[in-house]
């Protein structure tokens, strides 16, 4: 059951990883404890190499962990068959990219419908849905617009549209706001703190941005495949 | 997803363009080059298809194929009429003869003579007049395409003399015959003239032409090969025995063979590379798709149906200059004629194109099944 806002949406218990390099293992997370709850923005800080993007895709299901626990929506990730774990990424969760990753030969309105037609849904409902989404992000004269035609601002939004539009509880970004300027990463945050906050959604951003940590709920620190602080933006 | 897709091979034309004009090309090859070969292949048979009431063809044991003939005594079609089963049988003549017209052109042609009394040997094909005409003195039949090669330009009409080795011969019919392996001239003439006009020696006959009665062609020919120590065969037998004749002793095989080999490895080179071209450009999009939700059988199901897409545009392409290529050149008056696009060989050369497109796709389907979705967060 999907829990409700104010509640728990991902729970990690010692999640650790490690990766081959140079003919031996490198330890990327260890022993890494993380709650996130509904209703939140939580951004995952520190220097590259720390295993925050590695961190990010093992709770975005895209990455398995080597060790540990990992619960996402109430449901162990790690033991879903993989066929099962794709379609759970599908239906729950939303991802923003920092290099957006649209599809160039897509429009604005078809790159944000995929995950909608990905489900199954036809392709005039996906769409309408798509637009919706787009118009309410600022985007209503670029819906026919391809990406290489609008600017980088305008492509995170149809990417946040695209990790939003199928409504997952659970939406992850990797330094969404990297190749944007000031003003526009303040409307990228904005839209994702309206969007997916007040619709109960969690939410997990990766960042180097320090601009940007006033969007947020949690700052949590890494270092060394390990969570080192974390602070709560109010405090 | 499938128009997903479409969407994807022909977000970059130059890449769809390639791929659809390499299967096209590889196509055109395969198929041109292997009708051309079957149709070479039948025009050495060509005479024994047109001898379309012929069911039994009787010969020296030393012949091997229907263009190496051997002069037979008269005495073997008697002895042949005798064997048990054959309905009836008659002498055929067949040799090369210079011709020349009043104009002065010269050239060689195949000359056949067939039975006097029952006109059987001859083809059936008649553009102008007709068999019996044959029977008037000094006349004879020639094919269409000799007829344009004597007199370029000239209308198809009766009448034009030649000499047959300085003897007259006056053209009566014109006939479209199935076109001769190797000469360009085909001329039909009853027996005993065209003997007259090519004597050979002691012995004319060169082949006994027969019907087989009860038991079929097969026992029929056993038997008159046990009673008479000559070679006899079926039609269909014969066909195949000339055919293979000449795919064993000339290099024309091989040389068809290579040609269409080199279709099959343009056609694997183009699709595989352009494909992995494809695949690794678009690396970071199956990542996202995959990230996304998409289920790998989703991915395969897409790439499947953009080589199917090509592949049917390619082979649509490829399959039409071709069959273009047998309409507009291909005709009755020119070096081509005979020459078709069968059936089978285009459903053949479709298979191929499938087995090609997908032996292409493996490797560059595998490497998509195995990219790491977490590709997308990557710098």
């Amino acid at each position: 059951m999907v829990p409700a806002s104010n509640q728990v949406a991902v729970r990690c218990r010692g999640i650790a990883k490690n990766f081959a390099q140079g003919g031996h293992a490198t330890r990327a997370l260890d022993s890494i404890d993380l709650e996130l709850r509904l209703g939140e923005i939580t951004f995952i800080v520190g220097p590259s190499g720390s295993g925050k993007t590695t961190l990010l895709s093992i709770i975005g299901g895209i990455l398995s962990p080597d060790d540990g626990e990992l619960d996402v929506l109430g449901v162990p990730l790690r033991q879903l068959p993989p066929g099962k774990l794709v379609r759970f990424r599908g239906v729950n969760v939303g991802f923003v990219f920092q290099q957006f990753n649209l599809i160039p030969s897509l429009t604005a309105v078809e790159n944000a419908a995929l995950p909608l037609i990905i489900a199954g849904r036809s392709e005039r409902d996906a769409n309408a849905a798509a637009s919706e989404l787009l118009c309410r992000l600022g985007l209503q004269s670029q819906l026919s617009m391809f990406p290489r035609d609008m600017s980088v601002g305008q492509q995170q939004r149809i990417s946040i549209a695209r990790a939003l539009v199928h409504n997952p509880r659970l939406v992850v970004s990797d330094e969404p706001t990297a190749a944007l300027d000031a003003d526009s990463s303040h409307v990228v945050m904005e839209i994702l703190r309206t969007l997916a906050v007040t619709d109960s959604r969690a939410v997990l951003v990766v960042t180097h941005d320090s601009r940007i940590f006033r969007t947020g709920d949690r700052v949590l620190r890494m270092e060394d495949g390990r969570m080192v602080s974390e602070e709560d933006v109010y405090s | 997803m499938i128009r997903l897709g479409w969407r994807l091979l022909f977000g970059d034309p130059a890449k769809a363009l390639g791929l659809i004009f390499g299967i096209a090309f590889a196509t055109l090859l395969i198929t041109q080059q292997g009708a051309l070969f079957v149709g070479l292949m039948l025009r050495t048979q060509g005479l024994i298809e047109d001898a379309q009431e012929v069911d039994l063809w009787v010969m020296d044991p030393a012949v091997e194929y229907l263009d190496a003939s051997q002069s037979m005594r008269d005495i073997e079609l008697q002895r042949v009429r005798g064997v048990n089963g054959v309905k009836w049988a008659v002498p055929m003549f067949k040799t090369t003869t210079p011709l020349k017209t009043p104009e002065g052109r010269i050239n060689n042609a195949l000359l056949i003579g067939f039975d006097d009394a029952s006109l059987i040997g001859a083809t059936q094909r008649f553009l102008v007049g007709s068999v019996e005409d044959l029977r008037r003195p000094d006349a004879v039949a020639i094919d269409r395409y000799g007829f344009v090669k004597l007199w370029p330009g000239e209308p198809i009409a009766v009448g034009k003399v030649l000499e047959l080795n300085d003897r007259r011969a006056e053209i009566v019919a014109i006939t479209d015959a199935a076109a001769a392996f190797a000469l360009q001239v085909i001329l039909y003439a009853r027996y005993s003239q065209a003997v007259s006009y090519a004597p050979t020696g002691r012995h004319q006959m060169s082949f006994i032409l027969a019907r087989a009665g009860e038991g079929g062609a097969r026992t029929v020919a056993q038997r008159v090969t046990a009673e008479t120590g000559l070679k006899a065969r079926s039609s269909t037998d014969f066909s195949e025995m000339t055919i293979n004749y000449y795919l064993k002793n000339t290099g024309i095989p091989v040389n068809f063979g290579v040609v269409i080999v080199i279709g099959i490895i343009v056609g694997v080179a183009v699709v595989g590379l352009t494909m992995n071209m494809f695949v690794n450009d678009n690396m970071r999009i199956f990542g996202v798709l995959k990230a996304i939700g998409v289920t790998n059988s989703q991915i395969v199901g897409m790439l499947l149906t953009q080589c199917a897409i090509a592949a049917i545009i390619g082979f649509g392409i490829g399959i039409g200059l071709t069959a273009a290529f047998f309409t507009f050149a291909a005709t009755p008056t020119s070096d081509l004629r005979g020459f078709f696009l069968p059936w089978w060989i285009a459903a053949g050369g479709l298979f191929l194109i499938v087995t090609v497109v997908l032996v292409a796709s493996v490797a560059s389907l595998r490497r998509v099944l195995w990219v790491d979705p977490a590709i997308v967060f990557r710098g």
